[in-house]
């Protein structure tokens, strides 16, 4: 990153090397009765991209929101950068649905770039940010760095939607953050786009630690070094495998002869499928599998999309 | 016609409609893009509860209207956070039963009450000068509030969920931005009265939408937009010897109509050449 190395709170600050960057405690979460999510446990290291997919209404953005300590556990404990989510908030990057934002607001997409500042200065009555000619040029940059230079004096309502949520991305790393939390990133991507999201993402990684959540299975092609699936549990797999059992979790259990199974069966034969988590030795869920390799910090030059889409060998279903 | 302006009432009423119009632009603005309009309908139906409390045991009627518009507004707010489902239901409610509590508060007042008709339909030609330094003074503490917390109240009402993220007082701004339109309502009341309040605090922002590229900006057309209205319906109503909260009302939904009309014309003349 292009940032200066003395700003508060920015990748490369003091950090114990062991320290995971999320740590969730056997977390459980409801609304009212039913529980969202029960007993679920997950460790986030420092570097790593994870995917957590799972289906809708399956506890994803519950998650994220507890992570962000916008909503408090029922019992269980988040825990980021070692201490409580809300003392965090200034070292989170986060990218909300793309359906918060107001499409008919009087902004430009610098000033939504420049609002990623918000909260890193603690003003008089409330939080402030200066809007000085360095933090343009930050801005600028951040743009750039998404795809759309040229882009700012736009109103924000003229972007295509899929334009609109990598200025909501660049807003997310102005303010320099440890941690990078996406919440359905792909949701309004121009499909003919030329910018890759999920590539930029992966150039990422490194200063950043980045967690995406989404429904959308196919980005688990993507670059990821882990993924996880929630609905309602948690299973978490080092490497970027799909085990049956994730499967089943995200779509429930169908025969071969039913339209799901069949697509189930033929899903798992895109990507490269870890053993059924049974079929390990205990705890040895996060290693020794063959996608592990993922796992080194890629740094933008990670196998790439069509690779990882191919048949892992022997794993076949 | 210029003669008019050398009248004490025309040059108190020019006044008035320039301290509204400066409070219209700002919590307008606030209101269309927060999407609030609804529940300012509320506060400013809900308000009469206080014109009737003041007329009932004599209490000065400005302070009263905002007391009680600022009081339901925060109970029609609290509801909007906390039971976002319930909100439009609940404003409903505060809505009618202001109206209907001021209304029976007045029953019971004996006495003259052509007055009243003024809080409905508006009495800019009879604003008291106590009235317009009140006005400026709360003018003043709106310009100032909205100076102060501008960073926090664009993001807030930019994307609330990444305010939150970003550790934003985020209640704490949906009740000032409450807070502030109930004021703000109770002003407008004074100028072009009770019914037509709705329309001096949707139309100028929404023209003003248009072509604004910042918050501040959308807030300073609409001001602008409100004056012109509010000096236009005036003109009328002296001409005509109409009722002036109808005749600004009337120019404004003119002008609403006007550059709506020139925008829809301007987008089929580019679909004709494209």
């Amino acid at each position: 990153m292009h940032m200066p190395a003395s700003a508060p709170g920015m990748p490369g600050a003091p950090h114990t090397p062991h320290e995971p960057v999320i740590a969730v405690r056997d977390l459980c979460f409801a609304y009212g009765g039913e529980p969202v999510l029960d007993h679920v446990d997950l460790t986030v290291e420092r570097g790593e991209f994870l995917a957590v997919l799972g289906p809708n209404g399956g506890g994803k953005t519950t998650l994220l929101k507890l992570l962000l300590g916008l909503l408090t556990p029922r019992s269980g404990g988040v825990t980021l950068f070692g201490g409580a989510p809300r003392a965090a908030l200034p070292r989170i990057g986060y990218v909300p649905q793309y359906s918060t934002a107001r499409l008919d607001f009087p902004v430009t997409v610098l000033d939504v770039v420049l609002m990623g500042l918000a909260g890193t200065r603690r003003g008089l009555l409330g939080r402030h940010w200066s809007h000085d000619a360095a933090s343009v040029d930050r801005a600028r940059e951040a743009l750039d760095q998404v795809g759309l230079s040229g882009m700012e004096k736009r109103m924000v309502g003229e972007l295509s939607g899929g334009q609109r949520q990598r200025a909501v991305v660049a807003r997310a790393l102005m303010a320099q953050p440890e941690l990078l939390l996406l919440d359905e990133p792909t949701a309004s991507i121009d499909p003919q786009g030329s910018f890759c999201f999920f590539e930029f993402l992966g150039t990422l990684r490194g200063p950043h630690t980045l967690v995406v959540v989404s429904h959308d299975l196919s980005i688990a092609t993507s670059t990821f070094s882990n993924v996880a699936f929630v609905n309602r549990t948690l299973v978490h797999s080092r490497g970027a495998g799909l085990t049956p059992d994730m499967l089943t979790m995200l779509y429930g259990h169908h025969e071969k002869t039913c339209p799901m199974g069949a697509f189930i069966s033929s899903v798992s034969g895109l990507f490269p499928v870890l053993p059924k988590a049974e079929d390990l030795p205990p705890g040895t869920l996060a290693g020794g599998t063959p996608s592990d390799t993922t796992q080194t910090p890629a740094h933008g030059q990670s196998a790439p999309a069509a690779s990882a889409a191919t048949p892992h060998p022997g794993k076949d279903a | 016609m210029l003669d008019a302006l050398s009248y004490d009432f025309m040059q108190q009423a020019l006044a008035a409609s320039l301290l509204a119009s400066i409070a219209c632009g700002v919590i307008g603005t606030l209101v269309v893009v927060n999407r609030l309009v609804f529940l300012a309908g509320g506060v400013s139906h809900a308000a009469y509860g206080g014109v009737g409390l003041a007329f009932h045991y004599g209490w000065p009627v400005l302070p009263s209207a905002i007391g009680f518009s600022v009081a339901s507004s925060m109970l029609m707010a609290g509801v909007a956070l906390k039971r976002p489902e319930k909100s439009d239901a609940a404003i409903g409610v505060l809505w009618a039963a202001g109206m209907a509590f001021g209304i029976i508060l007045i029953d019971l007042t004996p006495g003259y009450k052509a007055d009243l008709m003024s809080f409905l339909f508006g009495s800019i030609l009879a604003v008291p000068t106590t009235d317009l330094y009140l006005m400026a003074a709360l003018d003043a503490v709106l310009l100032a509030v909205v100076a102060l917390c501008h960073q926090t109240l664009l993001v807030t009402s930019f994307d609330r969920e990444f305010a939150e993220a970003r550790g934003l007082p985020v209640r704490t701004a949906h009740y000032l931005v409450v807070g502030m339109t109930a004021v703000g309502v109770v002003m407008l009341i004074r100028v072009v009265g009770l019914v037509l309040v709705m329309a001096l605090l949707t139309i100028p922002p929404f023209i003003a939408a248009r072509t604004a590229r910042s918050l501040p900006s959308m807030m300073a057309a609409a001001t602008a937009w409100s004056t012109v209205f509010c000096v236009g319906g005036l003109a009328l109503a002296y001409r005509w010897d109409v009722t002036s909260g109808a005749a600004i009302i009337a120019v404004a939904s003119a002008g609403f109509m006007a550059v709506s009309g020139a925008g829809a014309l301007r987008r089929i003349m580019a679909r004709k050449t494209a």
